[in-house]
């Protein structure tokens, strides 16, 4: 409840600035959207690297952008990626 | 040959419409050959906007579909030299045409004039894809609002995947007033958040209102603050680096229109 009516509050944020932060936050998640192909492509990027350090299971793995809260009522998006690990290659330890 | 030119906004009532029939008047008042094309199939308004609603007798279904030739369609515009109208169907729904027919009747009307502004409905449906098919160049319409310049967004998302790739940014409606107060998105905020170049910045003017009550388009009436941007973003389409009437600077845009203001009521 406290929460709601700082949302409103006057001496808080411009309602220009509310705007121009939900939008953007909004437009990062249209964006990534707009193409099925968007995440895929991540995933594969990141499935390249990992790969020389440790086997993951490639069919487990999830990723996905959300959104997540940080303090006093901020959100930020964020990159999630769950990735099951199966072994670690031997260049990782030896280093 | 002439250049076509789209004018779309994803979201309904920003001002598509409005921007259409102003610009193409102030093309034609510079003398261009102008034919402004109504795809709002179903929903037409361009004609009402110009004032051209009793002039209709065939519309651009009954171009596409052979019942009358082009020529017959297109209606001359009496008080504008070399602007004309191709009005919309009333009656039929957008898949009376497809992008295929847009694009034919696109490279004809580019044989015989300058520039081709069409009318986009709202939506990203099939009366967009029509729309959008036989353009050269895009101008996007955003009002300094959230639910628009994320449909916006959209728009030149899809229009970049139909090759469409420098589309132009036009902010409608904008309210000094409350921009001041820090109510209402800059046009520095709206630009830098959608990342396009602008095109221009029409104030939200209750002149609009009046010029469509009475079928005139604003830019005739040299006292519409709308009006006088219109005239500019048409100079600015001619290639004519027309200084961003101090309405539309991108720099310390917002003293610049307070001064024309101040300007304005010294006179
Ligand atoms: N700069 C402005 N100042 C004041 N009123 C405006 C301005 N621009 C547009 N309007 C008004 O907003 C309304 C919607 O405008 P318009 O019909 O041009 O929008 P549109 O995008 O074509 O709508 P649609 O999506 O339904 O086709 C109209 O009543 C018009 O007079
Ligand atoms: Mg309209």
């Amino acid at each position: 409840m406290l929460d709601f009516f700082k949302f409103f509050s006057k001496e808080d944020n411009k309602s220009k600035d509310i705007a121009k932060e939900r939008l953007k936050l909004i437009l990062i998640h249209d964006r990534a959207n707009v193409s099925p192909k968007f995440l895929d492509m991540i995933k594969g990027d990141i499935i390249k690297v990992i790969s020389n350090y440790m086997e993951i299971d490639e069919a487990g793995m999830d990723i996905k952008l959300s959104r997540i809260e940080r303090e006093n009522d901020n959100y930020s998006s964020a990159l999630i990626a769950n990735i099951p690990i199966k072994r670690m290659k031997k260049i990782g330890k030896n280093n | 040959m002439g250049e076509v030119i789209v004018i779309t906004s994803g979201k309904g009532g920003v001002g598509k419409t409005t921007t259409t029939a102003n610009i193409g008047t102030a093309l034609a008042l510079e003398g261009k050959q102008v034919v402004l094309i109504d795809a709002d199939i179903g929903l037409r308004n361009l004609d009402v906007v110009m004032g051209l609603e009793n002039r209709i007798v065939y519309d651009l279904v009954d171009v596409v579909e052979g019942v009358c030739r082009l020529k017959q369609a297109l209606i001359r515009d009496k008080r504008f030299k070399g602007l004309y109208l191709l009005p919309a169907a009333q009656t039929r729904d957008k898949n009376a045409v497809n992008p295929e027919q847009m694009k034919n009747l696109c490279e004809e009307l580019k044989k015989h004039f300058d520039y081709i502004l069409i009318d986009c409905p709202a939506g990203i449906e099939q009366g967009f894809k029509n729309a959008i098919a036989g353009a050269d160049r895009a101008i996007v319409i955003t009002v300094p609002e959230v639910s628009s310049v994320r449909d916006a967004d959209r728009i030149i998302g899809l229009l970049s995947a139909q090759g469409l790739n420098t589309p132009l940014l036009v902010v409608n409606r904008l309210r000094m007033d409350m921009v001041k107060k820090g109510d209402m998105m800059d046009i520095d905020d709206t630009i830098d958040i959608l990342g396009i170049d602008l095109l221009g910045v029409v104030p939200d003017d209750e002149r609009i209102i009046v010029s469509s009550n009475r079928g005139e388009p604003a830019v005739i009436e040299a006292s519409s603050l709308a009006g006088q941007a219109y005239r500019n973003i048409a100079k600015r389409i001619m290639g004519e680096d027309v200084p961003l009437i101090q309405l539309e600077n991108n720099d310390r845009f917002i003293d610049k229109l307070l001064g024309l203001f101040k300007s304005k009521k010294k006179n």
